[in-house]
């Protein structure tokens, strides 16, 4: 489905604005008065809070005010269940300890806010924190999950029997009657690691409180503007039209700003109505690695149960999941791993287990790929083994196990993060594998490429994984399309940006309708005041859901001004069409009339409009899915790799991706293209480390390594497949989070086809030289 | 704490003189001082790139330096470059091939990459590459910036 406008390469509206230093970023609001917080963060793990000093502080000049937990008094309140567990899950077990805004009698992880200083500058607010004495009694640090798991000694929340957070039993068929047919069954323990979001701006809140008008006005690094505004005007008392969420631009989200109900938008709020002075806090890269979320800290113990030639019978995996000190995020993360792990496979019979920890480490929340890379990850090492196992080339394994299109729906029989039963709508998965081979020219790689550059030396290795993207969940988006009096159009959504480009394919959508240039399309998305409905950003549903809202209100504002336009040239509506700017006659060009004066004759100052019609030609809709449209796709990787160093190569990354009809193929090649450099970092480069203290030992770009230019394939193919799917109109698929999925298995299964003489089995999801090497002595 | 020195720079062509504390970054004077806000900040410890500027010619990270240390230099931030309307030559690259997402990073890279073009015309791909090398990116993958920076030294050079 290509136009005018949609499908086409359109460069960003928004860039202008952004290459020009323009564009207007959380740190960049100045109010007159402000003042400046920061948050003192707790050094220990884990300890019982035996008092916060902080009248030196007081006295420190420029130092206003200092807040500890007792001076919020009744206000201090853990925070909402932010995600709440499915209910639909049955037997499923989940104990709730909500994320509190700051900690009160004990600290339940390093970096966790016991202070707030508000000073007039935010030197002097970081200078306050060497005033205050923080006496406290520490306590073991709960930092092992399967330790965590079984050993009750020591609680993260000491009002529960033990540290579990959740236990999810979901099985689909039945494995151990499967296993009974089996004649290979395969068993591994498995480690997928943890990575951050690690945006490139950090986060921030800046809160006004007028005072005269009663109203609030805060400005946030939010991706979930609605649920954000909803809560801060119930906490302080207020009604939703005295708060308004602005969102600037963001720098940046891959997950972590969807948190909220967190010391900046609880209390900070609180705060600025008490000192009524606006109020900016700005998260620095160090409480960004302490104190925001991460993911993907999970122990899996697999099984898999084969036929000799191959075809799978079933699959179990019982695996832990770190959700570190609280859970206000649900089981989201978890379930996902779950809904993701044989996803593209025929699996008959699928046993999954989640055992969900707390632990004294910061709050897990999703991060791109949200679970699913760790269900992946999981499932293509465990396909990688029994290849190997079975002596059977690890595409082949893969071609005769995945689902062919004629098997679609498939209703999976698990239920996922969206409340219901996953179900595949759509794809190609075979097709998708059958395309990357032939692009990385696989036959050819096998029989000539690889064993000539080994004759010369040189260690080559391949990998191939395949992969689905459950994306475009519900519940909903809503958003409002409105000619003006220029002909001119104003969009706004509830939902917000943080640099996927939404300002220019929800532009496309509506300049398709309209038949208006996308540069005379204004849209505004995650400012509250413009559209009060909304979820977030989040599942890779921005384009399918908000858009496909956004394409549901044009539809309608032009049935509207077709409507209006064939009443003024007085022709039935048959008889008239859109041309640029006009509603004209069809085959008549001298009879039209200029959208901007439609819309102004549309909203009359006097006389009567017709009843039941509404002024303007303004339309607003919504969309909800009945369940998520799942996207997929396969990638294969070259490496080379040097034995002696263990330095890896990328030579070659070939990803072949669905997502359904494509709106702006540039932005979907920057999409992919940056979750793949997200997965290569997550497979070899980084990594949240704690030690057996739950001291965070990489708080900084110097030890937790993202990917730069040098260490990025040259280039990445990418072969687009095009299955529309059933569940929106416009047949859009998610694509946001599908480059992070695959990449660290087929990495690593690269990495062992390039090192044969030593029998690498590698078990972890996050690699690096050092740990190579550990490998290879061990299996010598 | 409060002993405040004086500082006269020149960014973008303007002199400007101010008061400033010792211990003020010169990122933080750019953006709060001068209210130039397209220098942006992301780990405030040298790694990722986002401050840089052009001090004396030469692209530096302004959260590495002290405000009073630009005492009577020159300074160039993406301010200098083009408007919205009329995009420098490297900015028109940079929207044409999509180099940029959200584009935090985007000034840093900018104001690593003009002089280096300027001093490179006509670069490699792997010159390009090892150029922006201390500059993150969480979003692109590097590759479209790569092409920018490669259309824009064609443009540049023929002009």
């Amino acid at each position: 489905m290509t136009g005018k406008y949609f499908g086409q390469r359109e460069t960003r509206l928004e860039d202008p604005q952004l290459l020009t230093g323009k564009a207007q970023f959380i740190d960049d609001i100045e109010i007159p008065g402000m003042l400046h917080a920061a948050f003192m963060r707790s050094d220990y793990a884990h300890a019982r809070i035996k008092n916060i000093d902080v009248s030196a502080a007081l006295k420190r000049p420029g130092v206003v005010a200092v807040y500890t937990a007792k001076d919020f008094g009744d206000y201090w309140k853990p925070g909402p269940l932010q995600v709440p567990p499915p209910t639909a899950i049955k037997g499923s077990q989940f104990n709730a300890r909500t994320l509190v805004p700051i900690a009160k009698d004990k600290v339940r992880f390093s970096g966790e806010p016991i202070a707030i200083v508000i000073a007039e500058s935010r030197y002097i607010a970081e200078d306050a924190f060497d005033d205050i004495i923080f006496d406290v009694e520490p306590l073991p640090a709960v930092v092992d999950l399967e330790k965590a798991w079984n050993d009750t000694s020591v609680l993260v929340h000491e009002d529960l029997p033990s540290n579990m957070a959740a236990l999810v039993k979901q099985e689909a068929g039945n494995y151990e009657e499967a296993k009974k047919n089996a004649d290979v069954v395969i068993t591994r323990k498995l480690y997928a690691d943890r990575n951050a979001g690690a945006a490139m701006e950090n986060r921030g809140f800046v809160v006004e409180w007028n005072d005269r008008k009663e109203e609030m006005t805060v400005w946030a690094t939010s991706q979930a503007p609605l649920p954000l505004r909803g809560a801060i005007a119930s906490r302080l008392g207020l009604v939703e039209n005295q708060v308004r969420v602005e969102i600037p631009f963001i720098g940046g989200g891959f997950g972590p700003k969807v948190m909220t109900s967190q010391t900046d938008d609880v209390l900070l709020p609180w705060i600025a109505m008490k000192l009524n002075r606006p109020i900016k806090w700005i998260e620095d890269r160090r409480e960004n690695f302490l104190g925001t979320t991460s993911e993907r800290d999970q122990v899996h113990y697999c099984e898999i149960a084969l036929k000799k030639d191959g075809i799978i019978l079933g699959f179990k995996d019982v695996f832990y999941h770190n959700t570190g000190a609280y859970d206000s995020y649900g089981m989201t993360v978890p379930l996902n791993t779950q809904t993701h792990t044989v996803n593209n496979y025929r699996v008959p019979n699928f046993y999954t287990e989640i055992r969900m920890v707390f632990t004294n480490e910061m709050v897990v929340t999703p991060v791109r790929g949200a679970g699913r890379p760790e269900g992946v990850f999981v499932m293509e090492r465990m396909m990688d083994i029994a290849a190997k196992e079975l002596k059977m080339d690890p595409a082949e394994l893969r071609r005769i196990n995945l689902l062919t299109p004629s098997e679609f729906p498939v209703h999976t029989g698990i239920i996922g993060q969206d409340f219901v039963e996953g179900v595949l709508d759509t794809g190609d998965y075979k097709g998708n594998l059958e395309r990357v081979l032939e692009i990385v020219d696989y036959t050819k790689f096998r029989k000539e490429i690889q064993p000539k550059a080994r004759a010369a030396g040189k260690h080559l290795g391949i990998g191939v994984v395949t992969f689905t993207e459950g994306t475009s969940v519900g519940p909903y988006e809503g958003a409002r399309v409105t000619i003006g009096n220029n002909g001119k159009v104003s969009c706004s959504t509830g939902y917000s940006t943080q640099g996927q480009g939404h300002f220019t394919v929800f532009a496309q959508i509506v300049a398709e309708q309209l038949n208006v240039k996308p540069k005379d399309i204004k849209v505004i998305t995650g400012d509250t005041d413009h559209f009060h409905w909304g979820a977030g950003t989040f599942a890779s549903r921005g384009a399918a859901i908000a858009g496909t809202a956004m394409h549901l209100a044009a539809v309608k504002v032009r049935e509207k001004t077709l409507a209006t336009g064939a009443k003024f040239l007085e022709v039935p509506v048959e008889e008239v069409e859109l041309c640029e700017g006009y509603v004209c006659v069809k085959g008549n060009l001298k009879k039209q009339i200029a959208l901007g004066e439609l819309a102004f004759k549309a909203n009359p100052m006097r006389g009567t409009i017709a009843p039941g019609v509404e002024p303007g030609l303004e339309a607003t809709a919504y969309f909800a899915p009945p369940y998520g449209a799942t996207g997929s796709g396969a990638v294969a990787l070259i490496l080379e790799v040097d034995p002696e160093t263990i330095e890896a190569k990328i030579k070659r990354f070939v990803i072949v991706h669905d997502c359904g009809t494509v709106i702006n193929p540039l932005i979907l090649e920057g999409q992919i293209q940056g979750a793949v450099s997200m997965g290569i970092g997550n497979v070899w480069y980084e990594k949240i480390s704690y030690d057996e203290n739950g001291q965070l030992l990489t708080a900084s770009f110097m030890d937790y390594l993202i990917p730069q230019a040098t260490d990025m394939p040259h280039k990445i193919e990418i072969g687009h497949a095009v299955n529309t799917t059933p569940l929106n109109p416009l047949g859009i698929k998610g694509v946001g989070e599908a480059g992070a999925i695959p990449t660290p298995p087929a990495f690593i299964q690269a990495l062992e086809d390039a090192l044969p003489e030593f029998k690498l089995e590698l078990l972890e999801s996050n690699l690096n030289p050092g740990k190579v090497f550990e490998y290879m002595q061990k299996s010598k | 704490m409060s002993d405040l020195f004086p500082v006269t720079v020149t960014v973008n062509g303007q002199v400007y003189t101010r008061e400033v504390e010792a211990r003020q970054l010169l990122s933080d004077f750019l953006r709060h001082d001068l209210d130039l806000m397209g220098t942006h900040v992301g780990c405030e410890h040298g790694i990722c790139g986002a401050c840089t500027i052009i001090f004396d010619g030469e692209a530096v990270r302004s959260c590495l330096m002290f405000a009073v240390q630009a005492n009577g230099h020159d300074i160039r931030t993406v301010e200098s470059l083009g408007t919205p309307d009329k995009l420098h030559p490297l900015q028109q690259a940079f929207t044409e091939k999509h180099a940029l997402q959200c584009g935090f990073c985007t000034p840093g890279f900018l104001m690593t990459l003009v002089p280096f073009l300027e001093k490179n015309p006509k670069p490699t791909e792997d010159e390009v590459r090892e150029a922006i090398d201390g500059n993150i990116c969480r979003c692109t993958g590097y590759e479209k910036i790569i092409e920018a920076a490669m259309d824009a030294s064609k443009k540049m050079s023929s002009r």
